[in-house]
């Protein structure tokens, strides 16, 4: 059993008092893993990533982040606790060219560093490099989200948590991005997604949990979840598959 | 028609393109407009003026620099004068703007920076009386530079000032990391928290720079025209059409639109008469926003 990067026991978050959507949901994300959280609509699954990451109001239960209780700690404050966080849409600066998009997210750097961080980032996302000066929000659909992604990526992150990253895109970019995380995978960080997209974030994924109404109501395998009969109960019958939408955003 | 209107209307529209800095980062970063900015300028005049008199109360008389009507007291205190407002921006939103703020409402905030600036005002006038006063009442000689136009020391020293300080503050928009993180809040507050910046932090200093510069517009309209209460008040409608006609959240579309509307002010002045003086920055606002609502800079809001 490899080291725990996070472990989120029991959480409860909501946007209203009272009114929880996220209800008692646990899971563990281990070193170097890709860990997939899927669900029908509804959920909770962005909403629990998103408590996670500061965003909701959390009521109850604990976020661990090597062995640190991030419970409390404000959005503002995960980068240099080591989560980065892409959210679904809106994830880029849009009136902020590239480059800013990219040195705006290095706060917590040191000031020597960052030129070369940022190309370090431009290396692992070529694409980016001809757009450098070009405003953010001119970019596709795949760029913009290579762009939040390196975004999120450039502090060194000890895990890396994304929102749909393939919402919105056309299959061709659904493709380009799920290599793309598996690639980030493979230089060491470790990956928590939530999907709609559930064929191809098992295909890249180690492990899965099944999300329905607020709580982790199945664990296992990201390769065997594909044909586990749980997960097609789970999704009230539905095939767990989605493709994405079509038409880049 | 002499060209005398051109050094007018560039003095004018500095003081109201400076002004139009601290009300379109306000606008673009905390989403409201503060109609009290107009007194955080009439507050750091006064600021200003009380430092001045304390300074000449203690060195007695000073000399003037050069050919300019004022002398280094002035500057100790127009730099006094930009911390307290600075200082006064950031009690206001500590006490009043933040609270309001947290609850969402984004008109309620727009109705309290009304009443802020009514009592911000009448303590003035309450302090100071209502009376016009001056920082100095010397006569400066108007050197003639050609073309019909005539400029003082004093108006040469200002519009290098001004040119000064909007050139720096689009240095510190452009590049560096706290304007960076300035212009990221004010497209996307959310993300702008994800990425890890201290939102906190960086509305305090949007305080401090639209503060400070309010101030150096009212001791430009001090040294230049008179100091009342109302001198910041009666600068509000062109600020705004400034901020508006600049495009919300741009810092040269600010100074470029207050360079227009002081120029345009100055022209109808001569062209039909001081009483439609008024007028002009309403009718630019008007045409603005009706021809282009995003503004000569601007980006249409998705």
């Amino acid at each position: 059993m490899s080291e725990t990067v996070l472990d989120v026991r029991d959480l409860e978050a909501g946007y209203e008092p009272g009114v929880p959507i996220v209800r008692g949901a646990s899971i563990t994300v281990s070193k170097g893993e890709i860990v997939v959280v899927l669900g029908p609509n509804g959920a909770g699954k962005s909403s629990f990533i998103k408590a996670i990451a500061g965003l909701v109001p959390i009521t109850g239960g604990t976020v661990f982040l090597d062995g640190k209780d991030i419970t409390a700690a404000p959005a503002h404050t995960m980068v240099r606790l080591g989560l980065a966080f892409v959210p679904q849409t809106e994830n880029i600066f849009p009136l902020m060219s590239v480059e800013d998009n990219l040195k705006v997210a290095c706060g917590i750097l040191e000031r020597r560093e960052i030129p070369a961080r940022i190309e370090e980032m431009y290396a692992a996302f070529p694409d980016l490099v001809r757009q450098r000066r070009t405003a953010a929000g001119n970019l596709s659909g795949g760029q913009r989200q290579m762009l939040a992604v390196a975004r999120a990526l450039i502090v060194h992150p000890k895990v890396l948590v994304l929102d749909e990253p393939s919402a919105g895109l056309s299959p061709k970019f659904v493709s380009m991005v799920f290599e793309m995380l598996a690639g980030i995978r493979k230089s060491g960080v470790t990956i928590l997604l939530v999907e709609q997209n559930a064929k191809a974030a098992l295909a890249i994924g180690d492990r899965a949990y099944v999300l329905v109404e607020g709580k982790d109501r199945h664990e296992g395998v990201a390769s065997e979840l594909w044909n586990d009969p749980v997960v097609a109960e789970l999704y009230l019958g539905q095939r767990p598959s989605r493709a994405g939408k079509g038409g880049a955003a | 028609m002499s060209l005398q209107f051109v050094v007018d209307g560039l003095l004018t529209g500095s003081m109201i393109g400076l002004g139009a800095i601290g009300v379109t980062l306000t606008y673009s970063i905390l989403r409201f407009s503060n109609f009290a900015h107009g007194d955080f300028m009439a507050w750091g005049t006064y600021a200003t003026l009380t430092v001045v008199s304390a300074i000449g109360a203690v060195f007695g008389k000073v000399a003037p620099i050069g050919p300019l009507s004022f002398g280094w007291p002035l500057l100790v205190a127009l730099v006094t004068g930009m911390a307290f407002t600075a200082l006064l921006a950031l009690l206001l939103d500590k006490v009043l703007f933040s609270r309001l703020r947290s609850q969402g409402q984004a008109i309620i905030v727009v109705m309290a920076s009304f009443g802020a600036s009514m009592a911000l005002r009448s303590l003035l006038e309450f302090t100071f009386t209502s009376r016009p006063t001056y920082f100095s009442r010397a006569i400066q000689i108007a050197m003639p530079v050609g073309f019909g136009i005539r400029i003082t020391p004093d108006q040469i020293a200002l519009l290098l000032l001004t040119a000064v300080l909007v050139l720096g503050v689009h240095l510190l928009m452009t590049r560096t990391q706290t304007g960076r993180s300035m212009q990221a809040l004010s497209q996307n507050a959310a993300l702008a928290r994800i990425a890890g910046i201290d939102v906190a932090s960086v509305i305090r200093v949007t305080w401090i720079i639209g503060g400070a510069l309010a101030c150096v517009a009212g001791v430009m309209i001090g040294i230049l025209v008179q100091i009342r209460p109302f001198m910041g008040f009666d600068m509000l409608l062109p600020m705004f059409a400034a901020a508006i006609l600049g495009g919300i959240g741009s810092i040269p579309g600010a100074v470029l639109g207050g360079l227009i509307i002081g120029l345009a002010e100055a022209g109808a002045v001569q062209l039909i008469g001081a009483e439609w003086r008024a007028a002009v920055s309403f009718i630019i606002l008007m045409a603005v926003l009706f021809v282009r609502p995003m503004g000569l800079f601007g980006v249409r809001e998705r």
